[in-house]
């Protein structure tokens, strides 16, 4: 992927974002040399980018995440650090947004400041096996709502239809109308098709801007 | 939905309440399993129903009383501290015979305690929780298939024995996501004679009341509802067993400890170790036969358990003296590993076999 300096991944929860943004990040360091990611999740207190601390500690990617993240306090608490994203240009920053427009708020303190830079994308992460998100009319309902909550546009679709660790390559490529639909119907590009690194071979040729991902969690 | 969609745990207990008809919902949201609000908030207006945020756990229980006494189909859900809440409401739903669907994603306790899975409130669910003789079907699903699946049950149990269903999930199950698909068919709805809708002037007025002025009244209609529960007993029961049948060490697990333990006895299978899992599914009814027939054979059962042991005392009543029963915890928000129950399997193996 070609990264600008701040990439913002938004989208109705339970799409994807998370994994997307760890492996964004990783992929980034590849081509920057300071990144950071950002967790500013309001709304879920559980499966955050700070369960892979580990490999961003390895790869040397400075995390921004709340310190009550993973606790067992349920508070939807801002880490202090997330001026950083804006105020440290030496960074390249991938922003882990909160689902729907209600986690997209937490953007908002940040809009002014990426919108006057300008030197940002911000992805719609699409799931067409969610149920509130099974056609294009919904999600692009879910967009709109998140671009007044977030005071941005989006820049770019990326798809992320899964259906966790039971998502085969024809499920992927049956999403693919859903996902240029969407694109087009919002008149931004379909920036990626981010699939689980398994799947990699069988979808190759087949689907342009594939994003290959390893997955953050361990199912039990 | 015939396809498969990618759904939470609390999702798709909340569609599945809808394709089941209900069309009602009253809660209080808490962690973790307030993404079941958030979905009826979403979907109940634009299909003609109704959810309501209410003022706090005690109200949108006792909405779930008025709506009941209407003859509807009723759904609340919380999590332990909030089913605490509840309870008052839940004994006066046994007292008036009203069913209704609750759900309860267990976290750690007790107090306000964390928002990490746990199954501490068994106790409180299969034992009634409120005041008063009586108890609650309960319902402990290990996947989202089953959240749903479960979920339509628990209206068609309700609305059949008149009495509250929980749905004992916990917040593993409420939060996972896995693939679902919502291809059942709901039962046929039950009449309900009983329900203040209006006389319309052509039928005596019916009253939902669990007041009874005169206690050999009140005995005698605690009597029969101990009766239905004894043809409950005989005729609902579930459970699963996996590799039971010639098992010398069973685990009996519910929910997602059933899940980890499973794994735990493919493994300790591999090694030569005749391991086995019985996982209720109703949890009350218990499934007492199952456990009791195992007992004829098993040498040692140990149950997994995300609390300090609570369903550990109805296994010893099912086994009745016929082998050790011994526990495998995490508590208090954590949960057991595969290889924690694994290794309670071999050192059980390794002193079964040590008598020998």
């Amino acid at each position: 992927m070609n990264y600008k300096r701040v990439t913002l991944l938004c989208g109705h929860y339970g799409s994807g974002k998370t994994n997307i943004a760890v492996n964004m990040a990783l992929d980034l360091k590849h081509q920057a040399d300071r990144v950071l990611i950002a967790d500013l999740d309001i709304v879920n207190p559980y499966f955050r980018t700070k369960d892979s601390n580990e490999d961003f500690e390895k790869a040397g990617i400075r995390l921004i995440s709340s310190a009550f993240a993973n606790t067992n306090l349920d508070a939807p608490a801002l880490p202090q650090e997330m001026y950083a994203i804006i105020d440290d240009r030496s960074f390249h920053a991938v922003v882990d947004v909160g689902g729907d427009d209600v986690g997209a708020v937490a953007l908002g303190r940040l809009s002014k400041a990426i919108a006057d830079e300008n030197d940002y994308d911000m992805y719609l992460v699409v799931n067409c096996y969610r149920p509130l998100t099974r056609d294009a009319a919904s999600t692009l309902q879910v967009k709109k709502e998140i671009e007044e909550a977030s005071r941005l546009s989006f820049t770019g679709v990326i798809n992320g239809s899964n259906l966790a660790a039971d998502t085969k390559a024809e499920d992927v490529l049956a999403s693919m109308d859903y996902a240029r639909e969407v694109a087009e119907a919002a008149g931004i590009p379909l920036a990626a098709t981010a699939v689980q690194e398994s799947l990699l071979d069988e979808l190759k040729g087949k689907i342009e801007n594939l994003f290959p991902m390893k997955l953050q969690k361990r199912p039990i | 939905m015939g396809e498969k969609v990618l759904m939470k745990g609390n999702e798709a207990i909340a569609e599945a309440a809808i394709q089941a008809g209900c069309r009602h919902y009253f809660g209080y949201p808490i962690t973790p399993q307030t993404e079941i609000a958030a979905y009826m908030a979403k979907r109940m207006p634009k299909i003609g129903g109704l959810f309501l945020q209410a003022e706090s756990e005690i109200a949108a229980i006792n909405m779930v009383y008025g709506c009941s006494s209407a003859g509807m189909r009723v759904m609340t859900s919380s999590s332990s501290p909030g089913i605490s809440l509840k309870s008052e409401g839940l004994s006066y739903l046994a007292g008036a015979d009203l069913p209704a669907v609750i759900v309860n994603a267990q976290r750690g306790g007790p107090g306000l305690g964390g928002i990490q899975p746990s199954q501490s409130d068994y106790f409180q669910a299969t034992r009634g929780g409120g005041h008063g003789d009586y108890h609650m079907l309960v319902l402990a699903p290990a996947s989202v298939q089953e959240m749903a699946e479960l979920t339509v049950k628990a209206f068609d149990l309700a609305d059949r024995y008149r009495m509250t269903c929980m749905i004992l999930a916990d917040g593993t199950t409420g939060q996972m996501m896995e693939p679902v698909s919502f291809d059942f068919v709901p039962g046929e709805p039950v009449a309900k004679p009983w329900a203040t809708t209006g006389t319309k002037m052509e039928r005596k007025h019916n009253i939902v009341n669990s007041l009874y002025l005169l206690p050999d009244v009140l005995e005698q209609k605690n009597i029969e509802r101990y009766e239905k529960y004894e043809k409950i007993k005989e005729t609902e029961t579930m459970a699963e067993e996996f590799m039971v049948e010639d098992a010398d060490i069973v685990i009996v697990a519910f929910g997602i400890a059933a899940r980890v333990s499973k794994n735990a006895v493919i493994a300790a299978r591999k090694n030569g170790i005749k391991a086995g899992l019985i996982r209720p599914i109703t949890l009350w009814p218990y499934p007492e036969k199952i456990v009791a027939k195992a007992a004829e054979h098993a040498k040692q059962f140990i149950s997994v358990e995300l609390s300090m042991g609570q369903m550990i005392e109805d296994v010893k009543l099912a086994v009745d003296g016929k082998a050790p029963v011994s526990l495998c915890f995490r508590a208090g928000g954590m949960i057991p590993m595969p290889e924690q129950v694994y290794d309670a399997i071999a050192e059980a193996d390794k002193k079964l076999k040590g008598g020998n």
